[in-house]
């Protein structure tokens, strides 16, 4: 008993230790680089370990707070429920504000733990400053979470049984959504205490690149796995079929992952050339800005959505507070310091350096517009109370377009050569891949009955995408010019950046094909049947058997009996149900989903109307799978380019080569 | 080319597309915002059918009524004045009598909606953000109370 009581007090008293870690993480390195003092810099390789440790045993607190389901702790009684399946007990953790920003914690005290661990190969200087950085982050962070919002708040009485966590929360997508998410959010806050660090010592050159590139990197990938996992549990859970809906909150993890591609751009071109180095410095300060904007949009309560667990404005203050006061110091830091920066690194327009500054210009252009359409609304209600919504529409309008020539001029990239290059040679030899792409969209064109010639066109740049990434590939391999054996060993030794280059730009490629698939050539019918009904989609026939009533652990559902079958072929069984979950009187609607090689049956319910009829949506999804495939596609080349050799030990060598020349300056 | 002229290029190359994006920003803010309005300020502007709008309030005990093939009819109200909705299309979980919903769609005539979504509350807690702050405005709901009775 004593144990169950004090588990909460642990969690809380091992968060205040951590805070005091923090504090000591943010200000003693850099009073040792002051003074000169070795021993007080040394503190930064061993505090912000501790620091993850004592913020672990906290999470693992309020972890082991769900999993007993003790509702004397506030924050357990609010979200969970004794009868909860104890997979959502234990991620119903962060399905809720106060776990949420712990996890968010606990990712950025892991990360600075790393810095740590692994930054032996950095100037002891930078390292230094780079985990002082990450301190006042935690710091900040840490003092949200101890004033505002506070896990372990006890109540008196106990309360027999808990409130249940929001039923659409539970669900295994949902699970891994937050942690994936957070993991590329907080990763950026590397790329950012990189950037104020360097801008602290005045210095920076291509080391600095290939030390943040890894971190930004890894980042990005979680990222793009953590949007993706939210896109895909948005489409099966929410029982409209939708995958991108342009909700301030979706928004909100998707500028920081734009602005977070074009880092990932521009340092390339600052590794390897050593130019851009001023606007890679601007980047990474801007894509954790963005991440902390997210966090404060979604955190604060300023949007209603699924994400806002609760509103309380003291949090809305102090993140904002926090956003402020970190974006703002690090952009008057970068105001201040960066016109000390050399620049360095001349190039002809037409040069890879020139194709990574064409992908850069429209990527933050894409941003901007992305954060326009989301905060105007805010602004224009601030300012004159009108209330507007800003959706779909407005994205198509201005995101799109700017899509458009980035992504036709994508494939060139790779073919150019570094400084000045030749744009004839590489047409020519992206010219399999223009046949290919206009094959596709004739393609496309005949199969879909010649209606329409601007979604053929889309989907034959998806094609142009893939097969201008094989172009890159065959190149590098000579596939076809040289005998297969040395083509071969050529693949072999290719390094893995090259590599994870070419499965991340395809991956891109099937991501468009599965969006325009889906957005122009779905069908779908909504109807209300009756037993014995059936009702046509894209050819399959949905026989309507009837209603099962069906009992789960926290809830009751209506499960529907649909047999849908196509021609010959056998029949299968789609079984959509709506749920009903008894601790929050709460109904959600459960949709049945058929994956058809890469397209997708999607049938959900309405309401029961009366004796039996019910409200059904049933839908053809063409290619839908492809959108989340591609960005699995994606994401996976990312992790292969983070796995290339250079990233891992090739660090240290310039960091060597600049001694002597650091000595003679 | 000089660096200057290298520089000159790039520049009139970025101006070119921040250009675009500006334009394309102030067209889609002018065209594709939509706006929200409660009953009651519907009922006063007396706007042109076609207009495209979002509406928000309660929805009218015993308005809800079916007809085939999934369409539907209610009233919302803000509790001073009605607007019937009509919808084809299913209709959120949760969506009831007496709760908040907001929906979007074009009107037919100045207190008639033709809906193309219709969005209720989340759970038992979450009322929508706009239909809360058209009940204050007609003075029937209380923060943390609700509305009143």
């Amino acid at each position: 008993m004593i144990g169950t009581f004090s588990i909460a007090e642990l969690g809380h008293y091992a968060l205040v230790l951590a805070l005091v870690l923090m504090l000591v993480q943010s200000t003693v390195p850099l009073l040792g680089l002051y003074w000169r003092d070795q021993r007080l810099v040394a503190v930064s390789g061993s505090t912000p370990i501790a620091g993850f440790i004592l913020v672990g045993i906290a999470f693992a607190a309020l972890t082991a707070a769900y999993v007993a389901s003790d509702f004397s702790v506030r924050n357990v009684w609010e979200n969970s429920h004794s009868a909860k399946p104890m997979l959502y007990k234990v991620t119903g953790v962060w399905g809720n504000h106060e776990g949420s920003m712990l996890l968010w914690v606990l990712i950025l005290a892991l990360f600075g733990a790393l810095v740590a661990a692994f930054g032996a190969n950095l100037p002891s200087t930078l390292r230094a400053r780079v985990i002082a950085v990450q301190g006042w982050i935690g710091t900040a962070f840490l003092l949200f979470v101890l004033l505002t919002s506070n896990p372990f708040e006890r109540i008196h009485p106990p309360p027999l049984e808990g409130r249940d966590l929001n039923p659409i929360l539970q669900d295994i997508g949902l699970a891994i959504h937050p942690p994936l998410l957070y993991v590329g959010y907080v990763g950026f806050s590397i790329a950012f205490a990189f950037a104020v660090a360097a801008l602290m010592e005045r210095r920076i050159d291509a080391a600095w690149a290939r030390w943040v590139r890894p971190w930004t990197l890894a980042a990005w990938v979680f990222l793009t796995g953590g949007i993706a996992m939210g896109s895909y549990w948005a489409y099966y859970e929410l029982g409209w079929g939708g995958w991108w809906f342009w909700d301030p909150v979706e928004n909100a993890s998707f500028m920081p992952w734009l602005a977070g591609t074009a880092l990932l751009h521009s340092a390339v071109v600052m590794e390897k050339r050593g130019a851009l180095k001023v606007w890679t410095i601007l980047l990474a300060i801007l894509t954790f800005s963005l991440s902390l904007l997210g966090t404060f949009l979604v955190r604060s309560g300023v949007l209603t959505s699924v994400h806002a667990f609760a509103t309380d404005p003291s949090r809305g203050v102090f993140i904002l507070a926090i956003l402020v006061a970190f974006i703002g110091g690090a952009l008057a830091l970068f105001a201040w310091r960066a016109p000390d920066l050399k620049q360095g690194g001349l190039f002809a327009p037409i040069s890879r350096e020139g194709a990574l500054v064409f992908n850069n210009l429209f990527l933050v252009t894409a941003t901007a517009t992305v954060l326009i359409g989301t905060l105007y609304p805010l602004a224009l209600e601030a300012v004159t109370g009108q209330k507007i919504s800003v959706g779909a529409p407005f994205f198509n309008l201005t995101f799109g377009p700017l899509m458009v020539p980035l992504l036709m001029a994508l494939p060139f990239g790779p073919l150019l050569a570094w400084k000045r290059a030749d744009l004839y040679g590489a047409t020519q030899r992206l010219g399999v891949a223009m046949i290919a792409a206009l094959v596709a969209a004739v393609i496309t064109y005949v199969v879909a009955g010649g209606k329409g010639v601007l979604a053929p066109l889309a989907l034959g740049l998806g094609v142009w995408l893939i097969a201008g990434s094989l172009v890159d590939l065959a190149e590098r391999i000579q596939f076809l010019r040289a005998p297969v054996r040395t083509s071969w060993a050529r693949f072999v030794g290719l390094p893995r950046s090259a590599l994870g280059t070419v499965v991340a730009h395809a991956g891109v490629g099937a991501m468009v094909i599965g969006i325009v698939g889906t957005s122009v050539y779905q069908t779908e019918e909504i109807v209300s049947l009756n037993p014995g009904e059936s009702v046509d989609v894209a050819g399959y026939t949905l026989l309507f058997q009837g209603m099962s009533p069906v009992t789960g652990p926290n809830y009751r559902e209506d499960r529907a009996q649909f047999l849908a079958s196509r021609g010959g072929a056998e029949p299968f069984s789609m079984t959509p149900s709506k749920r009903f979950y008894m601790a929050r009187e709460m109904a959600t609607t459960e949709a049945a989903i058929e994956t058809i090689g890469f397209s997708q049956l999607y049938v959900s319910l309405g309401d029961e109307i009366e004796g039996g009829t019910v409200a059904v949506r049933a839908s053809y999804k063409p290619l839908v799978t492809l959108i989340w495939l591609g960005a699995l596609v994606t994401s996976i080349g990312g992790a292969l380019s983070l796995t290339d050799r250079r990233l891992r030990i090739g660090a240290p060598k310039p960091a060597a080569a600049r001694q002597p020349k650091a000595a003679s300056a | 080319m000089t660096r200057k002229q290298r520089r000159l290029t790039m520049v009139a190359g970025a101006g070119v597309v921040l250009t675009l994006a500006a334009v394309l920003v102030f067209v889609a803010l002018r065209e594709q915002i939509v706006f929200f309005y409660s009953p009651t300020e519907l009922a006063e502007k007396q706007l042109e059918p076609g207009t495209r709008v979002r509406l928000g309030g309660l929805v009218v005990d015993g308005s809800i009524e079916r007809g085939d093939d999934g369409a539907v009819s209610f009233a919302i109200t803000d509790t001073a004045n009605d607007v019937v909705v009509a919808y084809r299309g299913i209709l959120p979980d949760l969506f009831r009598e007496g709760q908040g919903v907001v929906a979007e769609g074009l009107l037919t005539e100045a207190l008639h909606l033709e809906a193309e979504s219709v969005l209720a509350k989340h759970d038992e807690n979450y009322m929508p953000k706009e239909v809360v702050d058209a009940l204050k405005a007609q003075g029937v709901w209380k923060d943390g109370v609700g509305l009143k009775q």
